[in-house]
């Protein structure tokens, strides 16, 4: 089948034109750029001569799995990037590590790989990880789907089985609670419109579980809009849990609603003395007797509708022998209940007849108030969780794709690694990737949270989700799916808005004994009431227990932190700072020393050539051709620059030989027959080249910033190569910033004294640490740490790394797409210096809100309490009342969340 | 003193111990999870206002997949959050929504709702 050395392998192959297996080597084959097709028949193959890349395409992306009787499968996938005969070897070697593998043999012609393997020891996405362990991508594309119409489990496994057995498709996962599918598939073998067709010839519906969905009646239901993101062409997905959350609170409202209104009379005539009411109206009268019976009665609809929840949650916590606010709400409801009742229909168990009062007022308030409360708290934690939902909305639909020079428009989900897109004004950028073609301005904000939009040229990274404004491109996917930037900020996100801030750990502590604490609080106070209290004992008792109980408030206590984490890392999300977890934010807020890698974090990191000196009697062009050949294989930034600097001087460089780079002190190879060395001075005393006059020249390039080389061509000085690196033009603020912040700004950089010193006096950073080789950094981190300092460390993720690590913050200065740097605590998507400050800035007021929430609630358990048991009665005659500690309980919590959401409107204070 | 007040007196005593016993002393039921043939840990926890089960024991290294059930639309078991593991579900009422976990190390793990009212623990032996 294929002109390498594999081609006596016998192995099936598949007939482009009919798809029929056929055994290779067949009779029948063509062999056409470089490939070798092979044919059941002659048929086939003039079918194939007439109109060959119709099949051509099609075979080279075709997958297929079969499975025989006993188990083997036989597993055909096609692979990327299959550049020489020698990476056949390397995916064959791979894969045949892994158990249960009988054959596999890749051919190196049609990019593809023929794998037999007993599926009960290993799997297909084993053998798709094995080959991109190998280094290379299997043509794989992840599809999730919404199916509707799914009741049981055998429904799963039919869909899942009828998926497997179809061509192209890899696997297929299907979750019955979300009702969706997860389906790897190859794509260009199979399309997700052919993949729904699948599943519907079975009796179900699809629907795209970002789009909209079909209502079991066909209809479709369309996803709430509002028009401002209509206006942007967005469109929210279809979310459940917001529905879910409106429908609840809706009911709450209700309920609430419902309470409040029958709490009216009842509040009025439980006070007949306050009011006024006439003789009939007053205690111990027959009328009101009979109200109290009607209050009874409605008191029931009250507390089994209105304040269900209370009973529920706390019977289902009760089984858990756990208790929550609930419980504390229940028991205080049901006490007064029960008195009430006794009072009003078996008043002469009361030994004294002033006893028999009724406490139905409390019923109605407490449950109308908590609810409220309750209501009240759904609507403004939707608002906190609003930013994570944006960055899930941002995510592009489709995709307009150039595949066989046409233009498809397939959706987001079917672009593969490097497709070809185009994109228009206006449009979306569907996935990352690489510019190729054209230029154009692009609105980068929602992602980087940079305002102004960013020129692009050919070569430049483009991230998906961001908005091309003025003119047509072309780029080419090198992300897609989860790997893309806006899917890891998702997910970072996510993941920081899970963890826990160590803060949190004495809540933690409190929360487990909190209820049932408060439970045993209550029944204390009523015992010390009913012991040493003022007549009528029963009845302060019991106000004393129901007001306990219900002022506690536990919700407060639990959401304070969380909440504002929330709303925190959210916002940072949206000024493009990942912050990976509360412990970072927490840290973040009380560092004191702050450490800025100086290439590419204070400046651009993209020196430019400035300066070419000669001595010796070389020539300008000798020694920079010389230098530049030298530098061409190296990937350090600088030799960036000497070799760009000579090229723009119409230099045509030379390839070098035995080139050697010397860590810390520069690089030497052969260029011509002639030996270089092109470094630092430690490089030329170590190689003891005489420097004369040179030292002193490159002594003042240093002075100005500059960053000189020296040359020596044959073991003789030839001159002197000075690079500079721009300064970024935000970072001299950014810095006056931080120190403003109270923080000690430290530079750090490989650059010598007096360069170091140069740049540190530009952007007014006293503390310099210069010449320190790149594995060094981390130590210098530590050194500061040992003076008892906070530190942090800001740098780029892959150079830094072990500084970034060691640091107590690392904070990594992202590059283009790469977000999720492990290194990092704290990852700026943005390259510019003001992102630390507004990260500082943000930790800051995120925890300042965290402890005013904390706080907030343990001042008013610890100050509610103490009032509702009645220690302020002693003193002051002062006693609280049960509806006013109900009013008390239901806006603890929305207060936390109301102060959580006040940092939405954080912003940075920068000049 | 007189003879409800000291009736008073023992009962409220009683019942505090009676509370607190029964919400911080007694031993909560664990649920030992099986591995199923395919070598998942898989249990069902079913969200009202409390999970059920609440205390769940696992083998450590084997993939364990919780699959929450909440039958609640009340917002207080709308997250559930695995802070050890940086994990977070909301729970979509009425619906299963899975949690996949993978533990090596043995130890006792928490879960619990957005608030930290309602808690679980998973037990990795």
């Amino acid at each position: 089948m294929s002109n390498n050395g594999s081609s006596t392998k016998n192995y099936p192959v598949h007939d482009p034109v009919c798809g029929m297996e056929v055994k290779s080597p067949s009779k029948h084959f063509i062999d056409m750029n470089g490939k070798r097709f092979e044919f059941c028949s002659d048929n086939c193959k003039s079918k194939f001569e007439l109109n060959p890349h119709e099949y051509m395409h099609k075979q080279s992306s075709e997958a297929s799995n079969r499975t025989t009787k006993d188990g083997v499968e036989k597993l055909q996938l096609p692979i990327q990037g299959l550049s020489c005969a020698t990476c056949v070897n390397t995916i064959e070697k791979e894969i045949k590590k892994l158990p249960g593998i009988k054959s596999a043999v890749v051919n190196y012609a049609s990019e593809t790989v023929f794998v037999e393997f007993k599926n009960a020891e290993t799997s297909t996405s084993e053998i798709i990880s094995a080959v991109k362990n190998a280094g290379y991508q299997t043509g794989k594309s992840t599809l999730k789907l919404g199916i509707n119409g799914m009741h049981c489990g055998s429904c799963v496994s039919k869909i899942e089985k009828e998926l497997s057995s179809t061509k192209g498709i890899i696997s297929a996962s299907i979750d019955l609670g979300s009702e969706s599918a997860i389906i790897n598939y190859v794509p260009g073998s199979i399309n997700v419109k052919e993949i729904k067709k699948v599943i519907e010839k079975l009796g179900y519906k699809t629907f795209d579980t970002s789009g909209v969905k079909p209502k079991e009646d066909g209809k479709e239901q369309k996803p709430a809009r509002t028009p401002a993101q209509a206006g942007a062409g967005r469109e929210e997905p279809v979310d459940e849990n917001q529905a879910a959350r409106e429908k609840e609170y809706n009911t709450l409202m209700h309920k609430f609603i419902f309470a409040a209104i029958l709490s009216l009379p009842v509040i009025f005539f439980s006070y007949p003395t306050v009011w006024g009411l006439p003789e009939q109206f007053q205690m111990g009268s027959p009328i009101l007797r009979y109200i109290w019976v009607a209050m009874s009665f409605l008191s029931l609809p009250v507390m089994f509708w209105s304040g269900a929840q209370f009973y529920t949650g706390a019977w289902a916590a009760f089984k858990n022998r756990s208790a929550n606010m609930h419980t504390l709400i229940a028991t205080g409801i049901t006490a007064a209940f029960l008195y009430s009742v006794i009072a009003t229909y078996f008043p002469s168990v009361f030994p004294k007849a002033e006893l028999a009062d009724q406490f139905f007022d409390v019923i109605f308030v407490v449950v109308a108030l908590v609810v409220l409360g309750m209501a009240l708290e759904i609507r403004a934690k939707g608002k906190s969780s609003e930013a994570i939902k944006k960055l899930i909305g941002l995510q592009a639909k489709t995709a307009k794709v150039l595949r066989d020079g046409k233009e498809l428009d397939i959706p987001v989900e079917e672009v593969v690694l490097d497709d070809i897109i185009i994109v228009r004004p206006g449009e979306k950028i569907p996935v990352d990737g690489v510019l190729v073609d054209g230029s154009s301005s692009i609105d980068e904000s929602m992602i980087t949270g940079e305002p102004i939009p960013v020129e692009k040229h050919g070569g430049d990274d483009v991230i998906g989700a961001t908005i091309n404004k003025t003119g047509s491109f072309k780029f080419k996917a090198t992300k897609v799916g989860k790997d893309t930037a806006l899917a890891q900020i998702i997910k970072m996100v996510e993941q920081a808005q899970s963890s826990k801030a160590p803060i949190q750990k004495v809540v933690d502590q409190v929360s487990g004994y909190f209820v049932p604490a408060v439970i045993i609080a209550a029944i204390l106070s009523f015992v010390v009431w009913y012991v040493v209290g003022p007549a009528p004992q029963l009845i302060y008792s019991l106000i004393v227990f129901v007001t306990v109980l219900v002022i506690a408030c536990p919700c407060a206590l639990g959401l304070a932190t969380p909440i504002s984490l929330m709303v925190g890392v959210g916002k940072g999300a949206e000024n493009g700072i990942l912050i990976r977890s509360g412990e970072a934010l927490e840290t973040a807020q009380r560092l004191d020393t702050i450490i800025l890698d100086k290439t590419g974090t204070i400046t651009e990191g993209k020196p430019s050539l400035t300066d070419v000196i000669v001595t010796n009697n070389f020539s300008e062009e000798e020694v920079l051709l010389l230098s530049a050949s030298v530098e061409k294989v190296s990937e350090h930034p600088l030799a960036e620059a000497i070799v760009k600097g000579a090229i723009d001087k119409g230099i045509t460089l030379v390839d070098p030989s035995e080139f050697n780079a010397v860590p810390g002190h520069g690089v030497e190879a052969n260029v011509n027959g002639r030996k270089i060395y092109l470094g630092n001075l430690k490089m030329m005393k170590k190689f003891n080249i005489d420097l004369g006059g040179l030292e002193e020249k490159s002594t003042h390039l240093a002075d100005d910033g500059k960053t000189p080389m020296f040359v020596a061509i044959d073991n003789k000085a030839a001159g002197i190569i000075a690079v500079a690196d721009t300064i970024k033009a935000d970072s001299k603020d950014a810095i006056a910033q931080l120190k403003k912040l109270g923080l000690e700004v430290v530079m750090i950089t490989g650059d010598n004294v007096r360069t170091a010193n140069a740049i540190g006096r530009q952007v007014g950073i006293d503390r310099v640490l210069a010449e320190v080789l790149p594995e060094d950094k981390a130590i210098n981190v530590q050194k500061l740490q040992n003076e008892g300092k906070v530190v942090a460390m800001v740098g780029d993720g892959i150079n830094d790394a072990p500084a970034l690590a060691q640091a107590n913050i690392g904070l990594a200065i992202g590059t283009g797409t790469d977000v999720a740097i492990e290194a990092s605590d704290i990852t700026l998507i943005k390259g510019s210096l003001k992102g630390v400050v507004l990260a500082i800035q943000l930790s800051k007021a995120t925890m300042k809100n965290i402890k005013q929430n904390l706080f907030g609630a343990f001042f008013y358990n610890g100050l509610g309490l103490p009032i509702a048991a009645g220690l302020l009665y002693p003193f002051f005659g002062v006693l609280l009342s049960p509806l006013l500690a109900g009013a008390a309980m239901a806006f603890s919590s929305v207060t936390v969340v109301t102060n959580a959401n006040r940092l939405r409107n954080f912003k940075a204070k920068i000049n | 003193m007189t003879l409800d007040q000291i009736l008073v007196m023992i009962g409220g005593v009683g019942l505090s111990a009676l509370v607190a016993w029964y919400f911080w002393f007694s031993e909560k039921k664990a649920v030992k999870v099986e591995t199923s043939d395919s070598g998942i840990q898989e249990a069902v926890i079913k969200v009202k206002g409390g999970y059920t089960p609440d205390v769940l024991i696992f083998e450590a290294g084997k993939p364990i997949k919780l699959n929450f059930i909440r039958e609640e639309t009340a917002g207080c078991t709308e997250d559930v959050i695995f802070s050890d593991f940086n994990k977070r579900a909301t729970l979509t009422p009425f619906k299963t929504i899975p949690v996949d976990l993978k533990i090596d190390k043995p130890g006792e793990y928490g879960f619990q709702c957005g608030m930290g009212m309602i808690k679980g623990k998973l037990i990795i032996s």
